[in-house]
């Protein structure tokens, strides 16, 4: 069978199997642990709780602050030790709520449902959005809007983004082939809402004991089918993944439902799974840690909330210290400068790295090498958009279709010259945007 | 553990391992089969002269930049390629003054005058070469094979003989150092694209342009020639410098289109000017000039082909 794939992208060393072959192990946290209120698109959660609270593993902290928003939960069971302005994984400060927890884990009663197929459609999604699932594949959109399309009935696919295109990470890997079931019942809640969907478990080849067991467990499902993907990076991109499995091609200004589709990734369909089945909030999720300054690196069950530096300590902690901690892939991650931040909903993975090769390399004049025309998923002409940005000529940057690019950074990972394209697009692309909102 | 002094950058926090530098050094090193043969065929009155323009281009931008206070850039190997390839395009009986005085025109007029690496609208090399044709006509155009005056395989050819193509293949033949041996040639071109370096859009769409060319409109001037005759076509597409130019020349990234449509144009465009040159023109060569005319179109050539975007109409 070819594999489906999209045009462009590239291929870094995947560096899977630092943490590939670790069973999931879970944290139990300990001391403090931190909960933003943003940790979604959207308008931030609104806190329920003030100081001195006691709160249950389970119970609401924060509730959704409009339709897209989604609430926050808490992940321990303890005191609420305040409201405070934090700083996250991704550098910004936000309001969040501190529990202090009491070790004991105790849980609120969760209300299960044994037949959700049995179950309106509205009250799926209510629970799904009760429960605050998000996109937990980085993006964070919450999942109950995507669920609620215009018009349903035109839902043709859902798309389990099972791609894991970022290197080093192996969260979806593991889960995979440890909670396959429950991804594949996530799955199957969802495409009880779209009477004309079909699902798709869409998996990168570098992982064929997860294709032979996700085909294994959809075998008698004449609605679902595995698709197998090359493994190229950004394969598990959403308008890529729809592109690879569908044919069909959307711009910046479309949603994946305009083209009948809708993707969701491992970890937000096991949330799916647990908030219809079993009735829990979002409160832990599967987090890779890894790199070549990770001791022991592995896939860690943890709780919302728990501290970036205790993952690490709960992977042996560094070998040496290093130059470069990134919460996410190393293709889109954000780096960290330090390391007393909480794991979030859209936490997929934290790596620590000896060397920073990128720090060492020097820019160089652009050769016009056509490199980065050749990777662009978005079939852009990077290098150019990059001198708009430069010179800050929006006008320009816009008419050669700047404003499509998603910053994925292929082009700065290809470029010979080493030009930080990504960075200078954007940038200039957010100024863009701004611009158009003000007009 | 918060005394960690951690890089702070933005993504992409990998990159590939090639650069820019390595990428001239590649082809700096695909040249040197071509650069061998000539140096066996002509001697070493060749080898005095790759050395003479490889050496001149590298000091001339050392001390350009020097003196204009600018950085450095001469172990980007980019000087050494130009040097190379203007060494490769001098007949092996010119002056070595000649060929320093053309390094000289490469580097300070086509390159650095116009910003440097990358900002040449004209591959400095063919530049320098045109240069040195037009104010120098005699030595530039004057060839010596075997201590004999005698035509190139391409003049003969316009002037209605038979010329050898075996010979033409090998490369034993009068011609510049570096453009007679089609296959040390493409033996340096296929180690460029085995390393990904270039692709076969441009030389690849130049060479068969000018195939159909001659083949069209060899019989238009020449009456012996029949249409698409092979053995005249195999004969211009193994004489002069297309070869050359074609593999090394035309897949200058600098003066080359950036998209992918615009590289089949710029291939055909070639492959148009240089049949016409050859056959209508008063010359018997034409690669240098339809090279150095077809950069002045890149940019337009660009603003017409630009890629229709993901979603946008493009995939």
């Amino acid at each position: 069978m070819a594999l489906f794939t999209f045009k462009g992208g590239v291929h870094p060393a995947d560096g899977k199997e630092l943490a590939k072959d670790s069973p999931i192990v879970t944290l139990k946290p300990q001391g403090d642990l931190v909960f933003p209120v943003s940790q979604h698109i959207g308008a931030p959660a609104v806190p329920v709780v003030k100081k001195g609270d006691e709160v249950l593993r389970g119970g609401l902290l924060a509730e959704a602050g409009g339709f897209v928003s989604a609430p926050v939960y808490s992940s321990v069971s303890g005191t609420v030790k305040g409201i405070e302005r934090v700083l996250t994984a991704t550098g910004g400060r936000v309001e969040a709520v501190v529990v202090e927890s009491d070790g004991l884990f105790n849980e609120v009663e969760f209300e299960g449902c044994d037949d959700p197929f049995s179950l309106p459609r509205e009250e799926i999604i209510k629970k799904i959005q009760t429960a605050g699932v998000v996109g937990m594949g980085g993006a964070g959109f919450p999942t109950h809007v995507k669920l609620s399309p215009k018009e349903p009935e035109k839902i043709e696919y859902i798309i389990a983004n099972c791609a894991e295109c970022e290197p080093y990470i192996t969260a979806d890997y593991r889960r995979m082939l440890e909670d396959g079931e429950k991804i594949v019942e996530g799955l199957r809640i969802v495409l009880s809402l779209f009477d004309n969907a079909r699902g798709i478990l869409a998996i990168e080849d570098n992982k064929p004991d997860c294709i032979a067991k996700m085909t294994e467990l959809t075998k008698n499902d004449e609605k679902i089918t595995v698709c197998k993907l090359e493994t190229k990076y950004p394969q598990g991109g959403e308008r890529q993944l729809i592109y690879a499995t569908t044919k069909r091609a959307i711009n910046s200004a479309m949603l994946p439902a305009d083209a009948g589709c809708i993707v969701d990734n491992v970890e937000t369909l096991i949330n799916v799974y647990k908030a219809v089945r079993k009735g829990i909030p979002t409160i832990n999720r599967v987090t890779t840690v890894s790199g070549d300054c990770v001791k022991n690196p592995g896939n860690f069950r943890v709780y919302m909330g728990t501290k970036y530096s205790e993952l690490i300590e709960a992977a042996g902690g560094f070998k040496e210290d290093p130059k470069k901690v990134i919460s996410g892939g190393p293709m889109m991650g954000f780096s960290m400068f330090d390391l007393d931040v909480p794991v979030t909903k859209t936490s997929s993975a934290v790596l620590a790295f000896s060397k920073d090769a990128v720090a060492e390399m020097a820019e160089t004049a652009c050769i016009n090498c056509g490199r980065c025309v050749e990777v662009c998923p978005s079939r852009l002409v990077p290098s150019r958009l990059a001198d708009y940005a430069e010179n800050k000529d929006e006008e320009t940057f816009v008419k050669w279709q700047g404003l499509e690019c998603m910053e994925c950074g292929c082009c700065s990972y290809v470029c010979p010259a080493k030009r930080p394209l990504k960075q200078a697009m954007g940038t200039m692309r957010k100024q863009a945007l701004a611009n158009k909102k003000k007009s | 553990m918060n005394e960690l002094k951690l890089n702070m950058s933005a993504s992409p926090h990998v990159r590939d391992k090639i650069d820019s530098s390595k990428i001239m050094m590649y082809v700096a090193i695909a040249l040197l089969p071509a650069s061998a043969f000539g140096i066996y065929n002509f001697g070493l009155q060749a080898l005095a002269m790759l050395l003479t323009t490889t050496i001149a281009a590298v000091l001339v931008e050392f001390l350009y930049e020097k003196m204009m206070k600018k950085p450095v850039t001469v172990k980007d190997f980019s000087a050494v390629v130009t040097g190379l390839l203007l060494g490769l395009n001098m007949p092996p009986t010119a002056p070595l003054w000649m060929g320093a005085l053309g390094s000289f025109f490469a580097i300070v007029v086509v390159k650095q005058l116009f910003g440097g690496l990358g900002q040449n609208f004209m591959n400095p090399a063919l530049g320098a070469r045109c240069f040195l044709v037009i104010s120098f006509t005699g030595p530039m155009t004057r060839f010596i094979y075997d201590g004999v005056s005698g035509a190139t395989p391409l003049q003969a050819l316009k002037s209605g003989s038979i010329v050898d193509t075996t010979s033409m293949l090998i490369g034993k033949t009068a011609g510049t150092i570096g453009e007679t041996s089609v296959i040390a040639i493409l033996l340096g071109a296929i180690i460029l694209i085995m390393l990904g370096i270039i692709d076969l859009r441009i030389p690849g769409t130049y060479i068969l342009t000018t195939a159909i060319f001659v083949g069209i409109f060899g019989p238009v001037v020449n009456p012996e020639v029949s249409f698409f005759d092979p053995y005249y076509i195999t004969a211009h597409l193994c004489g002069g410098g297309l070869m050359l130019g074609a593999w090394f020349m035309a897949t200058d990234y600098v003066t080359s289109p950036i998209t992918k449509k615009g590289q089949y144009i710029y291939g055909a465009l070639l492959g148009i000017l240089t049949g016409l040159f050859r056959l209508f023109g008063g010359s018997a060569e034409g690669v240098s000039y339809a090279i150095i005319i077809s950069n002045l179109f890149v940019p337009l050539i660009e603003r017409f082909t630009l890629p229709k975007p993901f979603g946008k109409g493009g995939e």
